[in-house]
């Protein structure tokens, strides 16, 4: 396994830049999520390290070797796509074996079939190994393609929402596997989401990229408590921070504009009235819709609250964040 | 706006029954959820309550009126598909005047009721664009606009959120609720995503292989789950079981499980046998003093909280405790359990036993 840096990295596609210069260090053995919406340059990261697109100016090192003249296969990496792309003339097992049977690696036979048996457990697809790649639900052959990649001993792994396609139950075990196998193998790992559950559970490291540029780089509890902008903080958590105008509450600094305030970092009891809108019982939580001088907020409260729309209630802020106007963090 | 009840509803196609024997009521006013997984059976008897498809037997009331075997046009009501289909050669303003149109509705009559009905949804900006045009959002608001302006006795909606992605759905699916509060229209809508119903239904009922499995409120639901299966449908992660082979006895209060005595509510039946244990994740509580013991395999930060994920005696077990609590993996700890929240099931049928908890959701069959 290896590090990856990238070093000022850029990438446009005509006028649409893509990577805005991108300095980013993925430690050896960490599992780094990059988060952001559609279009913030996620993808191209990928493609850029694995060899499918080549940047426009910049450098990528895996290993400390620049590979950014390298073709794909030289690279030593494997990736993951949102869409599963499976040889669906061959069986499951030959699907995943197939890495495993490239002339470059001389892989044994035998060692072939414990490696190909190994990852189908890990993704509970054992009982399908003799299965046609087209005879599989969209789940089955989505873990077959994460299969694919694990057969190997890649510097790194490249996954691009590999998980978005599943059901929410799968979704969550595989969560609990990916890391587990991650942890184990000592992986290299740069994984793209939209998802900023998977975010917060599996990475060492997040990574916030906004129009092509890397905004935040750390731990996710980190980039949760301490995030150093709106931008940020709105990647991750839910429900969403909340943010109010900065007057809201008596005591913002100066150059305050809004003030930022984590559903579970408001007091109920004293200080500004504010109006229910709404009570959600969601089991586990219970969030209270607020209103506040016009403004919409949402906490979280006692799940046997006798609190119910149209009642008022005092809050406080807790651990508040003040941004200024153009939603950059005040320290 | 109008009350709705399923009677003893049916409906076979060929050799395949969808539906085995609903019967619930949606109140008058009420947003009410028919959930459960693909295939069992909730979007086809929205589709018995729409016309759309004529019941095998059974009825269905709606204002008091027996409609089952009406077409659909003379049942009033409106349905929101899936996938919102819209005029595309027409712009808003036609897309949502159409139906009134169509009634023979005159014109004045027509703008006003769309002027309202476009305020109501924020769109009075975009009547007159192509509907080519429109992001998602308001593609879904026209489409809204268009069953709303009828001014039906009922909405029908299958999963209208269901193509969008995940941080827009709960934006709309906030949006969808305060118009139903605004407008208080009876809405019976399917989902298969379980916050989904938790967070904008009054009412749920949870269906699985044709069959309804549980009907109320969703807390009751959450709290006081009927069926093994609607306690592992409802809730993420879902309800912890834990299998074991025991005895209950009317008034018991503890139970014996893998050596170790767990409190429980007082049980109002007796049972034998194959039994399960269910709680969830966020009744579980480490606790050193405890000694039932488990070795953390594995823990998700999620902010506020984290799951913890153990390897217990009896089985893999999930908690969720405070993120400012330390758990990590590779340790034994203790767990305990809020005894007011366990409910016992009966392991061969899946059912709840009754408890002196639950007896108030469940204990009118």
């Amino acid at each position: 396994m290896a590090e990856v840096r990238l070093q000022n990295v850029s990438k446009s596609f005509g006028s649409q830049v893509a990577m805005d210069g991108v300095t980013m260090t993925v430690p050896d053995g960490s599992f780094v999520v990059l988060l952001g919406p559609t279009g913030a340059g996620k993808t191209t990261t990928l493609r850029v390290i694995s060899g499918l697109d080549k940047p426009d100016e910049g450098q990528i090192l895996i290993d400390g070797q620049d590979v950014v003249g390298q073709m794909p296969a030289q690279r030593n990496v494997a990736m993951v796509f949102q869409q599963y792309s499976l040889y669906p003339h061959l069986s499951v097992r030959d699907n995943l074996a197939f890495p495993l049977r490239s002339p470059i690696l001389r892989t044994p036979a035998d060692e072939i079939t414990r490696k190909v048996g190994e990852v189908a457990g890990i993704l509970q697809i054992s009982h399908k190994l003799d299965n046609k790649a087209t005879e599989l639900s969209g789940g089955e052959m989505q873990r077959v393609a994460i299969g694919r990649a694990l057969v190997r001993s890649p510097q790194v792994y490249l996954m691009d929402e590999p998980l978005s396609s599943l059901d929410a139950k799968l979704r969550s075990d595989l969560r609990i596997e990916l890391k587990r196998i991650q942890s184990s193998l000592g992986a290299t790992m740069l994984y793209v989401t939209h998802d900023q559950i998977e975010a917060m559970t599996m990475a060492t490291h997040v990574g916030v990229l906004d129009k092509g540029k890397l905004v935040q780089f750390g731990p996710p509890r980190e980039i949760y408590e301490n995030p150093v902008s709106i931008y940020a903080a709105s990647r991750l958590g839910s429900p969403k921070m909340n943010i109010l105008p900065a007057d809201t509450f008596p005591g913002a600094p100066d150059r305050a504009a809004s003030i930022g305030l984590r559903p579970e970092h408001i007091r109920l009891g004293s200080g500004v009235e504010t109006e229910v809108v709404r009570v959600e019982h969601l089991g586990d939580q219970t969030r209270l819709h607020l209103k506040i001088n016009g403004a919409k907020l949402m906490t979280l409260t006692d799940p046997h609250t006798a609190l119910k729309k149209g009642d008022t209630i005092a809050i406080s802020p807790l651990d508040p964040l003040y941004f200024d106007t153009n939603g950059d963090r005040l320290k | 706006m109008a009350q709705i009840i399923i009677q003893n509803l049916r409906k076979d196609f060929g050799e395949f029954t969808a539906v085995k024997s609903s019967s619930f009521t949606v109140e008058d006013g009420e947003f009410f959820m028919l959930l459960g997984p693909s295939g069992c059976g909730k979007t086809t008897t929205l589709r018995m309550i729409a016309g759309l498809e004529l019941p095998t037997a059974g009825e269905i009331f709606i204002d008091g009126e027996e409609v089952s075997q009406k077409r659909a046009a003379e049942r009033d009501i409106a349905f929101v598909f899936q996938m919102f289909a819209l005029y595309p050669h027409m712009n808003v303003r036609k897309n949502i005047s159409y139906p009134l149109k169509s009634q023979g509705m005159p014109k004045a009559q027509i703008k006003a009721k769309v002027a309202m009905v476009s305020e109501i949804l924020g769109i009075e900006n975009i009547l007159n664009k192509p509907v080519s045009g429109l992001s998602g959002g308001d593609r879904q608001r026209v489409a809204l606009g268009r069953a709303i302006v009828r001014e039906p006795k009922a909405f029908l909606m299958d999963e209208p959120l269901g193509a969008l992605d995940a941080e827009f759905r709960e934006h709309m699916a906030l949006e969808l609720r305060a118009l139903h509060d605004q407008m208080g229209a009876t809405t019976v809508y399917v989902t298969h995503d379980q916050l989904e119903a938790m967070q904008m239904g009054d009412k749920i009922v949870v269906m699985n292989h044709g069959s309804v499995e549980q009907f109320g409120g969703p807390r009751e639901i959450y709290d006081w789950p009927a069926t093994m299966f609607v306690a592992d449908f409802i809730g993420s992660p879902s309800m912890n079981f834990l299998r074991f082979n025991g005895t209950v006895t009317k008034g018991d209060t503890s139970i014996l499980l893998n050596n170790y005595l767990f409190d429980i509510p007082a049980q109002r039946q007796n049972a034998s046998g194959d039994l399960v244990l269910g709680v969830r994740p966020e009744h579980c509580s480490l606790n050193d003093n405890s000694g039932f013991r488990g070795d953390i395999i594995a823990t998700e930060y999620l902010g506020t909280t984290q799951i913890v994920t153990l390897d217990t005696p009896s089985g893999i077990l999930k908690a969720r405790v405070l993120a400012t609590q330390t758990a990590k993996v590779g340790e034994t700890v203790g767990l305990d359990f809020n005894p007011r929240t366990v409910t016992l099931f009966d392991g061969s049928t899946g059912k709840a036993l009754l408890s002196e908890a639950n007896k108030g959701v469940l204990g009118n069959g």
